[in-house]
């Protein structure tokens, strides 16, 4: 099994969590920039995270043969407060920057008035850029909130089929569906979604534009959840072929959009072979042609 | 005005680009050439328009690197060193990993004017292998016997080869070869393997001729 988690804070998780995801196939991922837990009341402190989720993080992965991708932006708890409102004003820097797929977590969070204004802006960055969104859905009142993201895109004049709309469950997905944006699902231990949940989701509606990932980060969560959520889906009738699409091949073609992949979107599905030559696996990776823009 | 030396020859770097890649560079270099200031808009995106991973014709150089290094080379032709250097710091503040590399390389290709070792320092604070091993190239002649010292130890310590350290025969010296023993003995005391480089670095001591003066 190949897998590509699509959402996962590895700044918070430790060199135990990388061993395990490369011995349970994981060999790439998108690590988009978040909360991190406490409020950053500075803008030094935003280009310090950025700066670490294209250099040190990038490294730290790589040396578990994983490639490591982020998205960059300013996430919408904070875009509420006026000392961080100047890291609009940085994105540029880091959007024009390779291994940065998307600009994100973008979105809502209390639905507020400068959310909503740092949510367009970053939409309108996203055009600019050639590169998808990443949105963010909020933990509270999340069918409202999942409508107005949809009335943003809409006049963002962003493809649908640039954006993923995350954190999503049973009651907000046939919205994001019918808007034709990627559907972004988020496996966590005991909130979010589950991943026999998942499968019954994918039973119904298919696996098209579908992104499953673990979004674990510095709370209680499971890195694992792809792999797991795979182990599922072969349960339950699917193929190992489907599981692919899902959890390696949808990734692949939605962040694939971006032109800044650092991994070979056909890598061998070499899992069987998971943890014995971790380099050997980073160093077919890393001669890897980039693509154009 | 300033000369750097590229990392690999025109002509090398072309042979390994196809038609498009070697538009593209064509480009990015018009664009630095006729504004030095448009250095960091190009670095970002020089390996994506380009090419990146080994470079065929050119031991242990990448693609990448040899591309911006030339894009560095295009600038600097019209830059005085101290316009350079400025430039150059800042391609580094706000680049990636692979950016920041790109520069150490520029720095190891400088003219004697150019003296860039506060971004070698930086470098080496940290802890990715890749920019340690850049920082110890050719340009590590303008750090001080202490940060040289030390840098040499930081190869040893996060498995950098230390053939990749300049002037190793040298600057190796008793004191440096003093904080070897002590790094062996400490690995040796945990039961632990001893890395070959470092019986390398001690020959490297024995022999240099900082040792016999000071014996």
């Amino acid at each position: 099994m190949r897998i590509f988690d699509p959402h996962i804070h590895m700044t918070s998780r430790t060199t135990d969590d990388y061993e395990a995801m490369h011995a349970a196939g994981v060999r790439a991922l998108v690590e988009p920039a978040f909360w991190l837990g406490q409020p950053r009341t500075s803008l030094g402190s935003f280009t310090d995270y950025f700066d670490a989720l294209v250099g040190w993080e990038r490294f730290r992965a790589s040396q578990f043969g994983i490639a490591h991708h982020c998205t960059i932006a300013l996430n919408p708890k904070e875009a509420n407060d006026p000392r961080c409102a100047e890291v609009l004003d940085v994105l540029p820097r880091y959007l024009a920057k390779d291994g940065v797929v998307a600009v994100g977590e973008v979105g809502f969070d209390s639905m507020t008035v400068e959310e909503e204004k740092a949510f367009a802006r970053q939409l309108e960055l996203a055009v600019e850029f050639e590169l998808p969104a990443m949105v963010h859905t909020p933990h509270r009142d999340k069918e409202q909130g999942t409508r107005r993201t949809l009335e943003l895109v809409t006049e963002s004049g962003l493809a649908p089929g640039m954006v993923v709309v995350d954190h999503l469950n049973e009651v907000t997905v046939d919205q994001v569906d019918e808007a034709g944006c990627w559907m972004g699902f988020s496996i966590y231990p005991d909130t979010k979604m589950d991943e026999h949940r998942m499968v019954a989701v994918l039973q119904r509606r298919g696996l098209d534009r579908v992104l499953v990932n673990s979004a674990a980060d510095w709370g209680r969560s499971d890195p694992l959840k792809t792999a797991k959520t795979g182990a599922a889906m072969l349960a339950a009738g699917f193929s190992a072929d489907d599981v692919d699409r899902v959890l390696w091949r949808n990734p692949i073609e939605f962040f694939g959009q971006s032109g800044r992949l650092l991994v070979d979107p056909d890598l061998a599905d070499d899992a069987s072979d998971a943890g014995s030559d971790a380099s050997a696996t980073f160093e077919g990776n890393s001669i890897l042609r980039g693509s154009r823009d | 005005m300033t000369d750097i030396r590229p990392l690999a020859d025109d002509d090398t770097v072309r042979d390994a680009l196809d038609e498009d890649a070697r538009a593209q560079l064509d480009a990015l270099t018009r664009e630095v050439t006729e504004d030095p200031s448009r250095l960091g808009r190009t670095f970002p995106a020089a390996a994506r328009r380009t090419g990146r991973g080994p470079l065929a014709g050119a031991d242990g150089v990448l693609l990448e690197d040899a591309v911006r290094v030339s894009l560095v080379r295009a600038a600097a032709g019209s830059l005085d060193p101290e316009a350079l250097l400025s430039e150059l710091r800042e391609v580094y503040r706000y680049g990636d990993s692979d950016e920041k590399r790109a520069v150490l390389h520029a720095l190891s290709g400088a003219p004697d004017e150019v003296d860039g070792s506060d971004l070698l320092l930086d470098a080496l604070r940290t802890n990715d292998t890749r920019l340690v091993a850049a920082a110890m190239g050719p340009h590590s002649d303008r750090l001080d016997d202490d940060s040289w010292r030390q840098g040499v130890l930081k190869c040893l310590f996060t498995g950098v080869p230390v053939a990749s350290v300049t002037g190793l025969a040298r600057r190796a010296d008793r004191e440096l070869a003093e904080m070897v023993q002590r790094y062996r003995r400490e690995r040796e005391a945990a039961g632990r393997d001893v890395p070959l480089d470092v019986q390398v670095v001690l020959d490297a001591c024995a022999a240099s001729p900082e040792k016999q003066k000071d014996s």
